[in-house]
């Protein structure tokens, strides 16, 4: 229980008749990084309101370091954690004074705040900006200064709510990269929401998947996006190659499932005339010239045409159509080797155990 | 014309003598309005915040009135005063009426609403999100207040001068409940309606110069400090 | 946010009764020396007032609680009567002999008589005859007594389109300004001189509803001498506030001296048995004042410094 920093039990938030969360368990482990995922409405600013304390939930409680929270001063706890939001949300005044905010809230002696403040504008490379209004910023180094003003005050959870959403690309990925690197070395218990799927990716240690108010899966980050639970999920998370079947026989826990004239075999747990959805990675399809094979243990080969391909540098986006479209990651050296091309007679395979089954909802 | 260059000269002339009954006058306009406005920070202030900041049934109605208040003609604001402060009124045993207290109260009437709705606009306008990443850094609700008033402080400066111009310079409230008594609740503007209808035209533009003059430095005062607090 | 506001709210009852019981700003004032003869000065004043007794403030009535006086006396009296700065002469010769402090509010005749009406005010000092018998048979008023009379003047351009200069009759005047057309500005405001001004019209049977050339300022004397000044308008002004305001004035004394132009001041108190905040010893000792043979010379003198002739004639004690 005291590896979770924080935990939220049962927790119900309801606007009217509406039921924007209900989560019946949900903890944060100590120096991770969670990312809590889902689209527009899902939930995540209300779950971070309430995971940060801003917010009181219509049900359930919540426990921090294994004690429970009653809705007493929540400030004290407040003050051993940081938000930043999407938006910058600067005062209007410096940004050495912005940074200072949260140590003045907490009445810090003068000196203290002041060597704080000067190591964490270094930390993020905007001591320049130190006696700049925070109004005359740009949108990176505005976020900057909210992550700065965050980070200064040593939080035991470090709440981010979509910091990276209003920013272009080339801030995002130096500011991306920057922060990683802090928190790796600080191991600051970091929760933060996103719709973004690479940021996810990149950033957390565990995943949770949020939609429609429930977490619908929280776990390690390859596992959740390699081996989606449910064909929503797998939607949202984006795996690449979704293909609809029915299984038609097991044995052996090996699955035999019917993709239109095709039949495609995997490991899973699903019986006999289930309606399934299979997953399977662009990675872990290779391909291969018609030929004689010289045996492999792969159990899937598929003949089909290559429909597109689609150049990415060093990498090939190539799709099949081998009784059902999948889209296999090649290199671009294998690929001049073999001299693909659309219209190319090609074998696709893979191991039966790439494949994740999700039962379909039909 | 030449009527406003003498009445140039004539408070030239008063004010370098020292005239006593003048310098008389303008104190008690600086003391009185100068408490009025003070008493309108000190309420107005509170009650602008609060209701920018706070939802409840009725708030509309309120700012509705706090907005109708804002435009109360002062000869109206002062009948209504005196009525309370009449012998037979509900006030009456107070005795205040023609002291400069009764004056204070009528202009705080008036200043009163102008400082709450200028603060009511000035906090209103901040973001919303800031006041919960205020809270968000681990803000006491006084300090978020105080964090929010500092966010507003341009508006609230307006505020402040709104309120001490209006009430400084009207004479229909002070006169009503002021009574224009000389060394007691005259005026400068008071003193300045009685001189013009005796026909005193010089003197009554000497003290209306005087007058602009005062309000003027007290302006230029505020809008000084209200400039420089201005971020860079 | 409650707690603060009703902590602010006591704040503000608790400076308004401070404020109160501080002692009257603004330095008792010397005369200020008169101006060159460009702009007028503000009145000037005989002796310097004595130091106002601070005003007691929380007290019971006077009968309640003889060992607390109550030190102000709201004075009701009209526009005219303070303009002409005899108020400023006797005022202050009063508070330092009675340590009373006077508060002269200064309105038209109706409005103060309404005040006296209401027990709003401790003593009138007027000059509305009709009105103020009208008044006195409310029961509010009592001890009407006879104080002093100026006169009015009928006054006008020099050119005197009407051709009135020197009649001595002021009805024939009117007349004579009814049938030329002349323009005549009139007070209009209900004030002691507008009533008179009316009852002259009247007594004369001229009827000056809707004619052009009757026009109305609805203001006081001293404005309403510049108006007609500038409109070279005939006008009826007392003697008083013309003879401080001629040198800005282009009109000349054209009638004076008829009986009906006589403008008669008493000093009425306000019955403290009907109202029981009026301050009845206040007002007792200031129309005892007015009558009392200091008060009344003090009135005689007033005015022969300045003007060569006295503005105001003491009648004290005369029939009426």
């Amino acid at each position: 229980m005291t590896d979770f920093v924080l935990e939220a039990h049962d927790l119900l938030v309801e606007k009217g008749d509406k039921v924007l969360l209900d989560i019946a368990h949900l903890g944060v482990l100590r120096s991770e990084v969670l990312v809590v995922i889902g689209p527009n409405g899902a939930g995540k600013s209300t779950l971070l309101s309430v995971l940060g304390l801003l917010e009181k939930p219509t049900g359930g409680w919540l426990a921090f370091n294994g004690e429970r929270l009653d809705s007493a001063d929540l400030l004290p706890y407040r003050r051993r954690m940081a938000v930043v939001f999407q938006e910058p949300l600067l005062l209007d005044t410096t940004v050495r004074e912005n940074v200072s905010l949260g140590l003045k809230l907490r009445h810090f002696p003068h000196d203290r705040i002041e060597e704080k403040v000067r190591l964490w504008l270094d930390k993020f490379n905007i001591s320049h900006l130190a006696g700049r209004s925070g109004r005359t910023l740009s949108g990176g180094e505005a976020q900057r200064t909210s992550l700065a003003r965050a980070m200064v005050l040593d939080p035991e959870v470090l709440f981010l709510d979509e910091p990276f959403s209003s920013l272009d690309q080339p801030t995002k990925e130096s500011l991306l990269s920057d922060l990683k690197r802090i928190l790796l070395d600080k191991r600051t218990t970091v929760v933060m929401v996103t719709q973004d799927r690479e940021e996810a990716r990149f950033f957390g240690d565990r995943v949770g998947v949020l939609l429609g108010g429930k977490l619908r899966q929280l776990d390690r980050t390859d596992v959740v996006f390699r081996s989606p639970a449910s064909e929503d999920i797998a939607g949202f998370v984006g795996v690449e190659n979704l293909i609809h079947g029915i299984v038609r026989s097991v044995e052996q826990g090996l699955l035999k499932i019917v993709v239109g004239d095709v039949v495609v075999e995997a490991v899973g747990s699903q019986g006999p005339g289930k309606k399934v959805l299979l997953t399977l990675r662009p990675e872990d399809i290779m391909l291969s010239k018609p030929g004689p094979s010289a045996g492999t243990s792969m159990r899937n080969h598929f003949r089909g045409i290559i429909s597109e391909i689609s150049d990415r540098g060093a990498l090939w986006r190539i799709t099949v159509d081998c009784g059902f479209p999948a889209l296999a990651f090649i290199t671009r050296q294998s690929g001049i080797e073999m001299g693909l091309s659309p219209g190319t007679d090609v074998v696709a395979s893979f191991k039966a155990t790439s494949v994740h089954v999700i039962e379909s909802g039909g | 014309m030449d009527l406003i260059w003498q009445g140039m000269l004539e408070a030239f002339r008063l004010l370098i003598k020292g005239d006593r009954e003048v310098i008389g006058i303008m104190l008690l306009s600086l003391e009185v309005s100068g408490a009025a406005t003070l008493l309108s920070l000190l309420l107005g202030i509170p009650v602008g915040a609060f209701l920018a900041l706070s939802n409840f049934s009725g708030r509309k109605l309120i700012l509705g009135m706090v907005n109708t208040g804002m435009g109360m003609p002062p000869v109206v604001a002062g009948l209504l005063v005196s009525i309370l402060l009449w012998r037979s009124g509900p006030l009456g045993f107070f005795r205040l009426l023609y002291t400069p207290s009764a004056m204070v109260i009528a202009q705080f009437s008036l200043a009163f609403p102008i400082v709450a709705g200028f603060t009511m606009a000035g906090i209103g306008q901040i973001n919303p999100r800031l006041r919960m990443q205020i809270v968000a850094l681990g803000a006491s609700r006084w300090q978020m207040l105080l964090l929010l008033l500092r966010e507003a402080r341009l508006p609230l400066m307006a505020a402040v001068m709104a309120g001490f111009g209006a009430v400084i310079s009207e004479v229909g409230a002070s006169m009503m409940v002021g009574g224009n008594i000389k060394d007691q609740t005259r005026v400068l503007t008071t003193a300045t309606v009685m001189e013009t209808g005796k026909g005193n035209f010089s003197l009554a533009i000497a003290l209306s110069i005087i007058l602009l003059a005062l309000v003027f430095a007290v302006n230029l005062t505020l809008t000084y400090i209200q400039q420089k607090r201005r971020p860079a | 946010m409650k707690k603060l506001m009703i902590f602010e709210l006591l704040f503000l009852i608790l400076f308004g009764l401070a404020q109160a019981c501080a002692p009257s700003p603004g330095a008792p004032s010397s005369s200020p020396t008169p101006a060159p003869p460009v702009s007028a000065s503000l009145p000037s004043t005989a002796a310097p007032s004595a130091a106002s007794v601070p005003t007691t403030f929380l007290t019971p009535a006077p009968t309640e609680s003889p060992k607390e006086v109550i030190k102000d006396v709201i004075l009701s009296t009209t526009t005219s009567t303070q303009d002409s700065g005899l108020l400023d002469l006797l005022i202050p010769v009063f508070e330092k002999q009675t340590g009373y402090r006077v508060k002269t509010i200064a309105v038209g005749s109706g409005q103060a008589i309404a005040m006296g009406q209401r027990g709003e005010a401790d003593v009138l000092l007027v000059h509305s005859p009709a009105a103020e018998l009208q008044f006195m048979t409310t029961g509010a008023g009592i001890n009407r007594r006879l104080v002093m009379h100026n006169d009015f003047i009928i006054i006008g351009p020099s050119s005197d389109p009407a051709g009135i200069k020197g009649e001595s009759s002021a009805a024939r005047a009117l007349e004579k300004i009814f049938q030329a057309k002349a323009v005549f500005l009139s007070r209009g405001d209900e004030s002691g001189t507008h009533a008179l001004e009316k009852s002259l019209w009247k007594n004369a049977s001229l009827d000056t509803s809707s004619q052009s050339w009757y026009q109305q300022s609805g203001q006081g004397m001293g404005a309403t001498l510049n108006i007609a000044s500038e409109k070279g308008a005939y006008t009826i002004s007392d003697r008083a506030t013309f003879l401080s305001s001629s040198r800005n004035i282009g009109l000349q004394i054209l009638v004076e001296g008829d009986k009906s132009l006589l403008n008669i001041y008493h000093v009425i108190q306000i019955d403290p048995a009907k109202f029981p905040r009026v301050n009845g010893a206040g007002g007792k000792a200031f129309a005892d004042f007015m009558v009392s043979p200091e008060a009344q010379d003090l009135i005689g003198k007033f005015g022969v410094e300045k003007y060569g002739q006295p503005l105001f004639f003491p009648d004290a004690g005369k029939p009426e």
